[in-house]
């Protein structure tokens, strides 16, 4: 009992520990994305006007950076944005005025539901197409495969949602081409583009990992004993292949919540990828420091999630391993 | 197969994808004198044509032939890649050797600004980067160099890290080898081996990732032709000419499938166990 508490408490600490080093890296991330704007020249109020092309007199312009305090020394700005997180308050939008945080939650369901989505998908085509190519190993389903996988890892993004697009909402006129709001129809285009990209990706990884497992000596122990092949894959084999599988899922998770601003930006989706985007073209600090924030956040918690899965499926491997490498 | 006629088969895949990334590039460089159109000629009487013998890939909007704009494109988007994955391998490669060199301090401090590169998402990074230098083409590439590196300092520490450890390296220091020398001379040829296969398939991904920037506009700007910024401006042809919007995006699958076949054979044939 004592032993269970203390290992528990060990734990902790150093889940604890791992969300500490968050720290220096949101403090030197958004620093970093700080001084870059800085750096940039042009600012929030400059395109703002350009992009109505009205003429509005320096006065106006001066005025309006006053007002969003764009007029302070670099320190100061970054100064009191920071003081502005530590009480809970990441700004306001340049651009439209609204609160920052609310804006990004808002963006963040979109990006949810399209990353859950694509996420689903590549399992399904991935997983069960890994399997079966390391089973045929050498055989023509095999060669099929693989050399589809190939050609999906050569096609860049934008190039498949094209594709994609021609086939389903053009040609067949099955499926919205451009979103027309949050909502499941929508949703499956950019979805299917993304899991084709990532399923292409992943089946190469699971059939080598699947292949590994499968070659090993203990398996030949195993069908020398008279056990199916049928129980040897799905007991056994996919046990320990699940380990990469895991992983893989796990940084993938991490790329989709960051919004794929590309795709995202083809099909008109309204999540944080194109909120991203949106807000870099019309330098909007606040919202920019507040996605910076997101992907390094995901960056983190991802990375240890990754390793304490590692360390359930598999107790040897140690939390803390590899931490300094 | 027995393992020679494996050998054998490596060398010829070796062989003939090294032949066809040669031709590539040789296209890339030379394309330009031997087009068969003027790309940037318009013929407005011959807009939005289907391939045909004339036109291999159709005309565009402004009848321009599209053949020629892809090849010209090639230019760009080949060698700016070229040169991305150049620089990203150098200054990886020299920032991985110093942390492992000197260690200590210099180590963490070097490994602790990799991990903050690597914990921005390459592309998101790039965007905001280029967005602070504003587009064009050599933009994109500086954009994409930042975020490039630190899996060569990685990949070129851990080498050198086991190189340092070897016996070889006491001898070479007992007989007064300079630092220098037993950097360049000794670590660096039998790391280098790794970081080549790494640099060459690195070339497709930084491809599509130029191109991707191009095509979100932060890259390389109408009229120089790039393949990722023609699809993009070609986007809203989907419909009427997909071949307009598709035959660029073509030309992207093949060139990172040709360099990346390649990749692959040379990496078999300098590690035949790490597959």
């Amino acid at each position: 009992m004592l032993a269970c508490i203390r290992i528990f408490y060990i734990k902790m600490k150093y889940i604890g520990k791992r969300l500490l080093q968050l720290i220096p890296i949101l403090i030197g991330i958004t620093f970093l994305s700080f001084a870059m704007m800085r750096i940039a020249g042009s600012d929030a109020v400059e395109e703002m006007y350009n992009v109505r092309e009205s003429a509005v007199s320096e006065q106006v312009i001066e005025a309006k950076r006053a007002e969003l305090g764009l007029d302070r020394p670099f320190l100061v700005q970054y100064g009191s944005w920071l003081i502005g997180i530590l009480h809970g308050d990441m700004g306001k939008s340049y651009i439209s005025g609204r609160d920052v945080f609310m804006t990004f939650l808002s963006k963040l369901r979109a990006t949810l539901l399209l990353s859950v989505l694509s996420l689903g998908l590549t399992v399904l085509i991935s997983i069960p197409l890994g399997i079966l190519a390391a089973v045929r190993q050498g055989r023509l389903t095999d060669k099929v495969l693989r050399g589809l996988s190939f050609l999906g890892n050569a096609m860049p993004g934008f190039f498949t949602a094209m594709v994609v697009m021609e086939i389903f909402g053009l040609k067949l006129n099955l499926l919205p081409v451009i979103s027309t709001g949050v909502n499941l129809k929508s949703a499956i285009l950019p979805a299917l583009t993304l899991a084709i990209s990532m399923s292409a990706k992943y089946l190469r990884q699971v059939r080598a990992a699947v292949l590994e497992e499968l070659n090993k000596d203990y398996i030949k122990g195993l069908k020398s004993r008279g056990i199916s092949d049928r129980i040897i894959l799905w007991k056994n084999v996919m046990r320990s292949a699940s380990l990469t599988i895991i992983t893989l899922l796990a940084l993938s998770i991490g790329s989709l919540l960051g919004g794929t601003a590309i795709i995202e930006s083809i099909f008109m989706w309204d999540g944080v990828g194109k909120l991203a985007i949106d807000a870099i073209n019309m330098r909007d600090y606040p919202i920019i420091l507040a996605y910076v924030m997101w992907m390094a956040i995901i960056f983190v918690v991802v990375n240890l999630v990754t390793d304490i899965i590692y360390h359930f499926m598999d107790p040897r491997i140690r939390l803390g391993e590899g931490e300094d490498s | 197969m027995t393992k020679k006629s494996k050998k054998s088969a490596v060398k010829t895949r070796l062989i003939v994808f090294g032949c066809l990334t040669i031709l590539l590039i040789l296209l890339a460089i030379f394309g330009q004198f031997f087009l068969p159109y003027d790309p940037y000629k318009q013929n407005l009487s011959n807009t939005k044509a289907m391939p045909s013998p004339a036109h291999i890939l159709g005309t565009d909007r402004f009848g321009r032939d599209m053949f020629s704009r892809v090849i010209l494109g090639a230019r760009t988007s080949i060698l700016s890649t070229l040169l991305l994955v150049l620089i990203i391998m150098t200054v990886g490669t020299a920032i991985g050797l110093l942390a492992a060199w000197y260690g200590k301090w210099v180590d963490s401090l070097l490994m602790r600004i990799s991990d903050l590169f690597l914990a921005f998402p390459g592309l998101v990074f790039a965007l905001a980067l280029a967005a602070v230098l504003g587009g064009g083409i050599m933009n994109a590439v500086i954009a994409l160099s930042f975020t490039g590196w630190p899996k060569y300092a990685r990949l070129a520490r851990s080498g050198a890290l086991a190189q340092k450890k070897a016996l070889y390296l006491d001898a070479a220091r007992l007989s007064g080898d300079s630092t220098g020398k037993m950097i360049f001379r000794h670590i660096l040829p039998n790391i280098v081996g790794p970081i080549i296969v790494t640099a060459i398939l690195d070339i497709g991904t930084m491809l599509m990732e130029i191109a991707g920037l191009s095509f979100l506009g932060l890259g390389a700007r109408p009229p120089i032709l790039e393949w990722g910024s023609m699809m993009s401006e070609s986007r809203n042809l989907l419909i009427t000419a997909p071949w307009v919007t598709l035959s660029p995006g073509l030309a992207i699958v093949i060139t990172v499938a040709v360099f990346n076949l390649f990749g692959d054979a040379l990496r078999d044939r300098l590690d035949p166990s790490g597959r």
